[in-house]
């Protein structure tokens, strides 16, 4: 039986991890299949402190690893099909096993939320794409649209802006608010990068790839056809919560809180971005891990 | 055993003209997620050792092989059976899907 077990393994639930094995806490890790969570799809992370040059996310998600596995982390490569909240000590499944613990931290997530529109799901990994740092490299030389108006799909730009002729993209608002001034300066300074606001992708057309898409004008519900050669969707992101059957949830799915860092039942905490929609940040993300760890350990202490 | 790895050279003989089932794992060495199927595909590739001919390619040395079969995502692995690619799975999967397919193409 593990003290804890933690679902998810990017930076809230790596960081929790290392927090529960440095108290000795006998620390389970179910961390998906893909591991190290969203920012094994990044490239260079230059708000994380303590790198001056910055850090490649895949590179920061290794070192957390190795360190908590170095603390004595155990680690599965599984996703969590799921799990018995009923009572402490909790069931969990995963990759067909099932692991008991007598606390539970969920680190879930969240992932890609696709447009939704006819003539995408067909084309994903035919010119619709997700992860721009794995897939542009095919889009040299072509024209592509990112949809999404954060930083991440500033991001997602910025870095096909290296290959692709142009970077279209395409937001639903008037105005860029939800990316920060020195992404947006980046943006406006790439000659490749073109801004379309007021639009949004109704429709992807295209044989076995991309070829075009309708765009719809938001305030003036002009329709217009535009051709394109990929199609990166970084819209806002949708939680990881789905498995977990008896925890409450808020209507967009992002787990609710109680009393900082937990959810309605008693024993099993929450960590990160499954749960926090507003600051979806890889160090605020680690310092949930460290706030649901250190509520695990006071937890034990009182079932003692 | 070494991973076989095909290029645009070899790919008509290795792959195309092959009796038996040729799975290849479309893969790039700045492909982050392509490293966590690795492993998987060469775990497969000794499990059907016989039955199978399990390979990778990677597209930055070889851009004819994904320019035809329009690849545009990685990890990309496609089946081919006769000559014909028949099935394509797209990004990081459970080894466990990639066996429910070989399986049901080796019984079809």
């Amino acid at each position: 039986m593990y003290d804890v077990i933690i679902v998810g393994s990017g930076p809230a639930g790596l960081t929790a991890a290392i927090y529960t094995t440095r108290d000795r806490l006998k620390t389970l890790v179910i961390a998906g299949k893909t591991w190290g969570g969203q920012l094994q799809l990044t490239t260079l992370i230059e708000n994380f402190p303590g790198f001056p040059e910055g850090i490649q996310g895949p590179d920061l998600m290794l070192a957390m690893r190795k360190q908590a596995e170095g603390f004595g982390a155990e680690i599965v490569e599984a996703d969590f099909s799921s799990g018995d909240f009923s009572n402490s000590p909790f069931k969990i499944m995963a990759g067909g096993k099932e692991y008991v613990g007598k606390s539970v931290i969920i680190a879930t997530g969240t992932n890609t939320m696709w447009l939704g529109v006819p003539g995408e799901k067909e084309k994903i990994g035919h010119g619709v794409a997700a992860c721009a740092p794995c897939d542009a490299p095919f889009f040299k030389n072509k024209n592509v649209i990112v949809v999404g108006g954060g930083n991440a799909a500033m991001e997602e730009a910025l870095i096909l802006a290296n290959f692709a002729k142009e970077v279209n993209i395409v937001y639903r608002q008037e105005a860029f608010k939800r990316a920060s001034e020195m992404m947006l300066e980046k943006i406006k300074s790439n000659p490749k990068i073109k801004l379309i606001c007021s639009s949004e992708i109704i429709e992807i057309l295209g044989g076995n790839k991309v070829e075009k898409v309708k765009l719809k004008n938001t305030k003036t519900n002009k329709i217009s056809e535009m051709p394109i050669d990929g199609v990166f969707v970084a819209i806002s992101r949708k939680p990881n919560s789905e498995a977990f059957k008896e925890i409450e949830k808020d209507e967009q799915g992002f787990i609710k809180v109680h009393d900082q860092i937990k959810t309605n039942k008693e024993g099993v905490f929450v960590a990160g971005d499954v749960h926090n929609k507003y600051y979806q940040q890889a160090i605020v993300a680690a310092g949930f891990g460290a706030m649901a760890a250190l509520e695990v350990s006071r937890y034990l202490e009182k079932l003692k | 055993m070494a991973d076989l790895n095909f290029t645009d050279g070899d790919f008509k003989a290795q792959v195309l003209d092959s009796k038996e089932l040729v799975i290849v794992d479309f893969w790039a060495p700045w492909c982050g997620p392509c490293g966590m199927v690795a492993p998987v595909i060469s775990e497969l590739a000794q499990e059907y050792a016989g039955k199978v001919k399990i390979g990778k390619i990677n597209v930055d040395e070889n851009s004819q092989t994904p320019n035809e079969y329009g690849i545009m995502s990685l990890p990309s692995i496609v089946f081919f059976k006769n000559g014909q690619p028949v099935k394509t799975m797209i990004g990081v999967q459970d080894k466990v899907n990639y066996k429910q397919e070989i399986d049901a193409l080796l019984a079809s």
